[in-house]
């Protein structure tokens, strides 16, 4: 597979969203919480409780919808400022009760309109990145789709960061780049080629520490695996003391493009 | 190297030979025009007057440089990490010659960081350089900024940051977007050291930098006709099939939304960055006075 075929694959409409990986993992243990407490409830990002065999965890997922009405509905997984705002206030209420975080990317980017500029899409990113590089609790990212940019790492400043085998993650869309760089949005395979956008790319950028296996509908046993690897990280993560937490994180990004002097 | 070594001698006739000095010599950077009111201003009146239009008050771009000399004391500013480069470290096509152009025109990296003096004040100070491909973010950049910001948190200093930037800088991939994250992670640690951290937004600051470092100031202040935005007009127009109001992502448009504190014209922003600074109980050294 070629980086833009990789592109495609996690554009591709049937692949499973953000609320099919909560129903295959938690079940009916899954509690919806809305809104963000000062503007609206953004549909874009869907968040609450769930239980991970015994431990209580907050799940926040971007939900690009299943069907052309539920992804008209979801914005198609562009969120607005409401819907970061929304998946802070529920990183925070996580601290207060030291519950891990789960989050599943899964955008294009964070919503280009007027309404997310006058409600302050930057401002709103900025705030859930610097909040979440001191949260004290352990943070767990999965990017199940595409990575666009600050709309993914608003939901990805975490202790470890995995990627489907079929994920990318990118500071660009590859049409983007192309056209800003070569006036040409059709080479927009190259441009995928050269961002280095892919899950293997990216592990070996040491951006992400684990790839994970695409899973399929049917195959119950692979969700299963899924949450024990993920129980499993969040126990690890749970024995640290805050300040260990927090000091890995910070070093976690604190590495990433320091020059070789 | 001493930082602004490349520039240019500025008297350039002194250099001229014999023949050309008996005939009248105008460089072509002696008259600009403003591109609000089109009044043809000479460029030495626009320097001297901070680099705003005489008649109609329009703010032009700053370089690094200029901006430096306006608001540090004579002499004080002391470049760190001036020696870090942008490397091409994805070996992205075209890349390595853009970075050759870019510092062909004068500046080393997006960004100039250092210590400084402000009125006698200690202060760690940032500037974004628009001559460097539109100040856009990356990993450089990131590495600069996060090492004042450590720098000012173990010395206990206010840290004062210009920021303009067409974003993160797409030919360094992801480890651009991960200056967002490293950058910010800096600014975290040096308000829970309790410290104050002051961002003036100029034109334009977009992208990356606005939704990171640019939005996480105690106090944002914006320079007049200055563009504020997360996505660029051009991409929103695309979005959305429509023409954006007229003052769209101002910096007026952002202080109604109430996203900045306040707009500062260029001739007031030392003064207020000074006032700013005692207010928080930064002051003047003994003997620093000037």
């Amino acid at each position: 597979m070629t980086a833009y075929d990789k592109v495609m694959a996690a554009r591709d409409a049937n692949k499973l969203t953000s609320v099919d990986y909560i129903s295959k993992m938690f079940g009916d243990s899954f509690i919806e919480l809305h809104g963000d407490r000062r503007f609206a409830d953004d549909k874009a990002i869907v968040a609450g409780l769930a239980m991970l065999f015994d431990t209580p965890v907050t799940v926040i997922g971007i939900e690009k919808g299943r069907n052309t009405k539920e992804r008209i509905e979801r914005n198609f997984g562009q969120a607005h400022p409401e819907g970061y705002r929304k998946a802070l206030r529920l990183m925070k209420q996580a601290e207060k009760f030291h519950r891990p975080i789960l989050c599943l990317v899964d955008t294009s980017g964070a919503y280009c309109g007027i309404s997310a500029e006058e409600r302050g899409q930057g401002q709103a990113i900025a705030e859930n990145i610097l909040e979440m590089s001191t949260l004290k609790t352990p943070i767990l990212t999965i990017l199940i789709g595409e990575g666009g940019s600050g709309g993914a790492l608003a939901l990805a400043v975490a202790d470890e960061v995995w990627m489907l085998e079929n994920a990318v993650y990118s500071v660009i869309s590859p049409e983007g780049c192309a056209s800003i760089l070569w006036k040409d949005s059709s080479k927009a395979p190259q441009a995928a080629e050269a961002l280095k956008l892919t899950a293997q790319d990216l592990f070996d950028l040491g951006v992400i520490e684990r790839i994970i296996r695409q899973p399929k509908a049917e195959d119950q046993a692979m969700f299963e695996s899924l949450k024990l690897l993920i129980s499993r990280t969040f126990e690890k993560n749970l024995a640290l003391s805050s300040d260990e937490l927090v000091n890995a994180r910070y070093e976690r990004f604190r590495k990433i493009g320091v020059p070789a002097e | 190297m001493d930082l602004f070594s490349f520039r240019k001698p500025k008297n350039e006739l002194e250099s001229l030979p014999d023949e050309q000095q008996n005939v009248p010599f105008v460089p072509d950077e002696m008259w600009v025009k403003c591109p609000k009111c089109n009044t043809m201003l000479l460029t030495t009146d626009l320097e001297e007057n901070h680099r705003i239009c005489t008649k109609c008050n329009h703010h032009f771009r700053m370089n690094a440089r200029q901006r430096i000399e306006m608001i540090a004391d004579k002499d004080s500013f002391c470049e760190h990490d001036g020696e870090l480069e942008s490397k091409n470290i994805l070996n992205f096509p075209g890349y390595d010659r853009k970075l050759e152009k870019a510092r062909a025109k004068g500046a080393r990296e997006s960004v100039v960081c250092g210590k400084c003096k402000i009125e006698g004040i200690d202060v760690v100070m940032c500037v974004m350089d628009s001559d460097f491909m539109m100040g856009s973010m990356g990993t450089v950049t990131g590495e600069r900024i996060t090492r004042a910001f450590e720098h000012a948190t173990e010395k206990g200093l206010p840290v004062i940051v210009f920021t303009v930037s067409g974003g993160a800088r797409m030919q360094e991939g992801i480890l651009s977007l991960m200056q967002m994250a490293k950058t910010s992670a800096a600014v975290k640690r040096h308000s829970d050291a309790g410290l104050l951290y002051i961002t003036v937004l100029t034109d334009p600051t977009t992208g990356g930098v606005t939704a990171s470092f640019a939005m996480e100031g105690d106090i944002i202040l914006a320079e007049p006709d200055t563009l504020v935005g997360f996505a660029g007009p051009r991409v929103i127009e695309q979005t959305i099939r429509q023409k954006l109001p007229k003052d769209f992502q101002t910096s007026e448009f952002v202080k109604e939304k109430g996203f900045i504190d306040a707009v500062v014209s260029r001739d007031d922003l030392k003064n207020t960055l000074v006032k700013l600074l005692k207010l928080h109980g930064y002051i003047c050294e003994e003997g620093d006075r000037q």
